[in-house]
């Protein structure tokens, strides 16, 4: 087996970041295997190659990711014993694993939108279009397919806008993302200083070596599962004006609050690490990729005088302050969606947040692991009463410790800034597989 | 954890009674129910059949695994363990095997942490004499899970006298007294 990656198979998902400004995901249901198989048929010539998108970024309008529940991989009409041979997490689902995942209380599937929590969902299709007319069209077209489908049902779709300025990728609480991603070998990517060596293509896509050795426990046949790769769906609310009602509660001055927003994250909101900028924001370091990810934690803030030992990049990147962290790394992809809150204007309970996918081979080993353990765990570096502050389970019960000299800084109450709305797990196939599951039946 | 595991003061000697199946409410970890903390902290107790003819094998490990942590202190580091006890005895014919270990988080949490560790260090070559242990058990971390989650034994009593506290707190409380120390003799 080749271990050059297939570019030309991979969906371009996985290794590309396209520039677009807008979007939707679509969420569907397949009422019979016939009318999955014509959706699937009418939407495959759309779904392009890392190969591709990499060679026509600059004249494209439009790209589109198909991925589908194990669920839906039985609604298309794959076998029993081909559906067995995939991994439990992602048999049993994202609502399956709720409470391991720590999507308790406001974030249990019960309150989910959208059938995201329903066995009914079988499918995604992700659009990602440069402008509003593109995403305009590509919906129409879309609208056109379903037509002729009868047996195809959208169970709800999201649209997706980035919130403005648009010179840079933030979420709607103003922090600066894409800004620490893993590489993988065999891309040609050269990693940012700080970033680490390139991992193993098997940590991503199925069918290649892992940092473990050689691929293992893959799904069958293996035209289904090489270059494929699962996708954990994340829908978090953002609740943007209690995030700066508490800025302002821990903050007398603009500056004191930017600190605080600071500390939660390990990066000011700008995207300056605090480990290299502990005490002022530092804009210049913030979009140099040379420098912005260039620090570890064992040495330069053991403690977390600079970056606290909860706060939420420490938590979902420890660096060199856990073990394994080859097998650990994740891909992120995803939007903002709903409209931005003016930094001037109350909340106005209109939702608004971030519609993210991690990508990886193992739910269990890397998702999951990050999502009970990192985020989750409250003795997380013996912090005995903390979750993450972002993206945490946080019921109002818990607290956060911001190292400080002479004495630390303990805020105790914090209040969920995010809410869980939705959330699956998909299986991303290679170009192959798709015609594959076109072809079942 | 527990409700009955909330209150922790480690001056206060506690033992802890626990239900036959172990658990005193099924919570979900990634790979099954999370065995509870008492106040011996988190552990287990893993019962197998040594593979017959094998017993030497086992005990020649020990000395290896004594010299593997000489020369990397932190080796095991990762486990956050307090203790772990190997034996061997026997039951009519039979030999077992029993690994016996007191930590400080869910084994649950760090399980594929353990596993890495057992092939980096050879613990493996122990597992791999007991009967039933998956012979892909490095490639397939969920049998390895089930082998071990099959073979453990809860305990129907525990005890602790400083309970819950964790190593770490134990050894910055030494390292503080030997500071202490240290700061009175340079004082003299």
């Amino acid at each position: 087996m080749a271990d050059t990656l297939e570019l030309d198979d991979i969906q371009h998902i996985l290794l590309t970041r396209t520039p677009s400004l807008t979007g939707e995901y679509v969420f569907v249901s397949f009422r019979n295997p016939e009318s999955g198989r014509a959706w699937l048929k009418g939407l495959a010539h759309t779904v392009r190659s890392a190969a591709e998108v990499q060679s026509s970024i600059a004249s494209s309008q439009r790209w589109v990711t198909v991925a589908f529940t194990w669920n839906g991989l039985r609604a298309l009409g794959l076998d029993d014993a081909s559906l067995a041979t995939f991994p439990d997490e992602f048999k049993q689902g994202m609502v399956a694993r709720a409470e391991m995942l720590g999507d308790t209380g406001e974030n249990h599937p019960d309150h989910w939108v959208g059938g995201l929590a329903s066995p009914d969902l079988h499918a995604i299709a992700i659009l990602f279009a440069r402008d509003g007319a593109e995403r305009a069209r590509c919906l129409a077209e879309h609208d056109k397919l379903l037509a002729q489908s009868d047996g195809v049902e959208v169970l709800s779709s999201l649209e997706l806008e980035a919130t403005p300025p648009f010179d840079y990728a933030h979420d709607h609480f103003g922090y600066r993302d894409r800004i620490s991603q893993p590489v993988m070998k065999g891309t040609g990517e050269e990693p940012t200083p700080g970033s680490g060596a390139p991992l193993e293509a098997g940590e991503f896509i199925l069918g290649y070596p892992d940092e473990d050795g050689p691929p293992a426990l893959q799904p069958q046949p293996e035209v289904l599962s090489r270059n494929g790769s699962y996708m954990a769906y994340r829908r978090l609310e953002e609740h943007v004006g209690a995030f700066r009602d508490f800025l302002r509660q821990h903050g007398q001055t603009p500056e004191e609050q930017e600190l605080v927003a600071a500390k939660l994250m390990g990066r000011w909101r700008s995207g300056a690490p605090l480990v290299l900028a502990p005490n002022a924001d530092d804009k210049a370091l913030a979009t140099d990729m040379q420098r912005n990810n260039d620090f570890n934690y064992k040495e330069m803030d053991p403690h977390g005088y600079a970056s606290p030992l909860g706060s939420h990049c420490r938590r979902m990147n420890p660096r060199d302050t856990a073990a394994n962290m080859n097998r650990r790394r994740m891909i992120r992809r995803g939007a903002t969606y709903g409209p931005p809150l003016p930094e001037t204007a109350p909340e106005d309970g209109v939702e608004r947040g971030i519609a993210a996918f991690v990508i990886c081979a193992s739910l269990i080993r890397q998702f999951e692991f990050a999502q009970n353990v990192w985020i989750n765990d409250k003795n997380f570096h013996e912090l005995v009463n903390e979750r993450d502050p972002i993206i945490g389970t946080q019921d109002g019960t818990l607290e956060f410790k911001i190292p400080k000299r002479p004495i630390r800084k303990k805020i105790t109450g914090v209040p969920a800034f995010t809410t869980v709305r939705g959330g699956a797990y998909f299986f991303l196939p290679g170009l192959k597989a798709l015609r594959y599951l076109c072809s079942l039946g | 954890m527990s409700a009955n595991s909330t209150k922790a003061d480690w001056s206060n000697p506690a033992a802890m009674a626990l239900p036959k199946d172990g658990f005193f409410k099924l919570e979900q970890g990634r790979y099954g129910p999370i065995f509870p903390k008492t106040p011996a902290n988190y552990g287990f107790t893993i019962i197998a059949k040594i593979k017959a003819g094998r017993e030497a094998a086992i005990r020649e490990y020990g000395k290896k695994i004594e010299d593997t942590i000489a020369g990397l202190p932190d080796g095991l580091a990762v486990l956050r363990l307090h203790y772990l006890r190997w034996v061997l005895f026997d039951i009519g014919g039979d030999t077992y095997f029993m690994y016996q270990g007191i930590f400080d988080t869910d084994f649950d949490k760090y399980t594929e942490d353990a596993v890495a560790l057992f092939s980096k260090y050879g613990i493996n070559t122990v597992f791999e004499n007991l009967e039933g242990f998956p012979e892909d058990w490095k490639t397939n971390t969920p049998a390895f899970i089930k082998f071990v989650r099959e073979h453990q034994r809860p305990s129907f009593l525990e005890y602790g006298e400083y309970p819950y506290v964790t190593a770490e707190e134990i050894k910055k409380a030494l390292r503080l007294k030997d500071a202490f120390e240290t700061m009175l003799d340079q004082m003299q």
